[in-house]
């Protein structure tokens, strides 16, 4: 953690030639808080004054490994240049293709499929964490304004106009989980003080659009509310990493950011608010630097590169027309209701395993594409069997691991819990624990 | 290209000018109103939901370009400041008020 935070607090300011850093009203700089658009567009301005080339919409669909395992390039498509295939070897790959939300309305995280998820483990990387996806934020109903600092203050009520009881801190979101079982929930926002609301556009200019343009004013009228899964964003779980590095078991490849397990950091809570994007800055410098060093000593493979894609590209059985909008719903109607990924059992979890297992099967046998959807909706299946398999193994509750059938926390599973396998789901303890068997662990599915 | 874009939403059509070609791939994030100097883009709120709106309401609602305006973008830079560093204030102030709230059940305040 302290590497974490050490990297973060240097590199910040290095960024200062493409983002304002704001001062306080006492005129000091602050570096703590950066927006995300301004953050994003300084990152990229950074990397160009570097003189890096970067292919915008060109996802990579695969990963490419020399003859001895390790990684050497990668492969996509240039999706604004009539899908055009590219292909680059490298010394090594950083794979920083963030996390999923299993396609929930959080705000900027349609493009997150975890494909990062799915290419790791093809090459023989192990997954860690990915039961700890339960975070949920809140958002005006039908937005995707999972912007909560304004619910600091909020006021809720049922559809009868009660008022709920629901304080802010660290339980309120199970407590409105459980109201939006029971019906709808509305909101309003009028204890928050004044000088904030005079400047909520300039701290957070998208939160009052979402009002603005539906003419609700958050503070006199009520609004309905909803709650949107983080999944692996907000949640923690990713590829397993041997160090802050990024560090993985295969040569050549490293992880950054939500597309690696945070868990080193974060533990079993989310790291919302700070160290995810602590984590996102501090592992990327880390890994880059690591990768850079391994690639100086690598020669130029004189054998040809291996694709290691597989899902979505090379149906088990026969070729059929596979109806891909199907089962990506199919995911989200497991990872996304309150009963079954939020307030867990042991019933519910083997119900999802059992429909995650024949969407799999549909897409594993029979889609033979290798298009980007084909691919991202392969790396949603595996990223949620994983994490269904791992929180049907985790019998306790711990974090933001929640099982209805084991309220409490159980200190034989004080370990982290890997995943992995395509065909075969299988879930293992790592490393030993307090009192806890290690090795294999009872697979799920 | 549209390099604001996340989603794959916009084409560039004749002249350079961009076409909605996908707008079912929109994921609402906002981020093309950022980038558009010309505040010729509007993002309807709704994520779940289809609504229409056409050109004449859009203009009329005096909406466009809010969103750039009030990030301080382009021409506005001097005039609406990035305060994004208050929002641990923010949090800090929710906090305290909550926890006031648990030390003075409502029975109790305003007694001695
Ligand atoms: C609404 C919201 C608010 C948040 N607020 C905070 C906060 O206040 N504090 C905090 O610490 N954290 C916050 N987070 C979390 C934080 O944003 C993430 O942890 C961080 O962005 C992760 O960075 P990343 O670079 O690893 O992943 P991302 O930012 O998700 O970047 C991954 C990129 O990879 C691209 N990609 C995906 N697949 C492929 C592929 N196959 N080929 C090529 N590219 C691909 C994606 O399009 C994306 O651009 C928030 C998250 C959300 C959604
Ligand atoms: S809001 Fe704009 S930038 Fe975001 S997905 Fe839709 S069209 Fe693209």
């Amino acid at each position: 953690m302290y590497r974490i935070l050490d990297q973060t607090w240097r590199t910040l300011p290095t960024l200062a030639r493409h983002y304002k850093f704001g001062a306080d009203d006492e005129g000091r700089v602050n570096y703590r808080a950066v927006r995300g658009p301004e953050y994003m567009r300084a990152l990229r301005q950074q990397v160009l004054s570097h003189g890096v080339t970067i292919l915008d919409h060109s996802p990579v669909l695969e990963l490419l490994a020399r003859s001895d395992g390790s990684i050497g390039g990668a492969r996509g498509q240039r999706r604004q240049d009539g899908g055009r295939a590219y292909r680059i070897e490298a010394g090594a790959v950083v794979l920083a293709a963030g996390g999923t939300s299993f396609l929930s309305h959080l705000l900027g995280s349609w493009t997150n499929t975890g494909n990062g998820y799915l290419m790791a483990p093809e090459a023989g990387a192990e997954m860690s964490g990915v039961e700890f996806t339960a975070a949920y934020t809140i958002a005006p109903a039908h937005s995707t304004m999972t912007r909560s600092m304004a619910y600091a203050f909020a006021t809720y009520y049922d559809a009868d106009g009660h008022e709920l009881d629901l304080p802010f801190g660290p339980d309120q979101t199970i407590g409105l989980a459980r109201a939006l079982q029971r019906g709808p929930v509305y909101c309003s926002l009028h204890l928050l003080p004044d000088d904030i609301k005079a400047r909520l556009h300039t701290i957070s200019p998208n939160v009052p659009l979402v009002f603005d343009r539906w003419g609700i004013d958050p503070y006199r009228d009520r609004f309905e509310v909803t709650l949107h899964n983080d999944g692996t964003i907000r949640g923690i779980g990713g590829v397993r990493v041997h160090d802050v590095d990024g560090t993985t078991s295969v040569p050549g490849l490293f992880v950054a950011g939500d597309n690696a397990s945070r868990e080193k950091v974060a533990g079993a809570i989310s790291g919302g608010g700070n160290v995810n994007s602590a984590w996102a800055l501090s592992s990327g410098v880390f890994a880059g630097r690591t990768a850079a060093c391994l690639s100086r000593g690598v020669k130029r493979s004189k054998s040809r590169l291996r694709p290691l894609g597989r899902v979505g590209r090379e149906p088990r059985s026969g070729a059929q027309t596979v109806d891909l909008a199907a089962l990506r719903d199919g995911v989200r109607a497991e990872m996304h209701p309150f009963d079954k990924n939020l307030f867990r059992t042991r019933q519910g979890l083997a119900a999802s395993i059992r429909v995650l297992e024949g969407l799999w099967a549909e897409l594993a046998d029979h889609a033979d594409t290798g298009t980007i959807a084909s691919r991202e909706t392969a790396a949603l299946l595996a990223t949620a069997r994983w994490s269904v398999a791992t929180a049907a193994t985790r019998n306790e509750s711990r974090g933001l691991h929640r099982r209805e059938d084991f309220p409490s926390q159980d200190s034989g599973f004080a370990t982290r819990l890997l995943s992995g396998g395509l065909d075969k789901v299988w879930v293992a303890a790592d490393g030993p624990s307090a009192n806890a068997e290690t090795g294999q662990l009872e697979a799920a599915s | 290209m549209h390099r604001g874009l996340s989603a794959n939403v916009l084409d560039s059509g004749q002249d350079g000018l961009p076409i909605l070609a996908r707008v079912e791939d929109c994921q609402t994030c906002f981020v093309c109103e950022l980038y558009c100097q010309a505040d010729a883009i509007y993002v309807a709120p709704d994520c779940d939901r289809h609504v229409a709106v056409t050109a004449e309401e859009v203009v009329a609602s005096g909406r466009l370009g809010q969103y750039r305006k009030h990030s301080g973008w382009d021409e506005w830079s001097d005039r609406y400041p990035n305060e994004q560093w208050l929002m641990e204030t923010v949090f800090r102030r929710a906090g305290e008020a909550a926890a006031q709230v648990r030390a003075e059940p409502p029975g109790i305040i305003g007694r001695k």
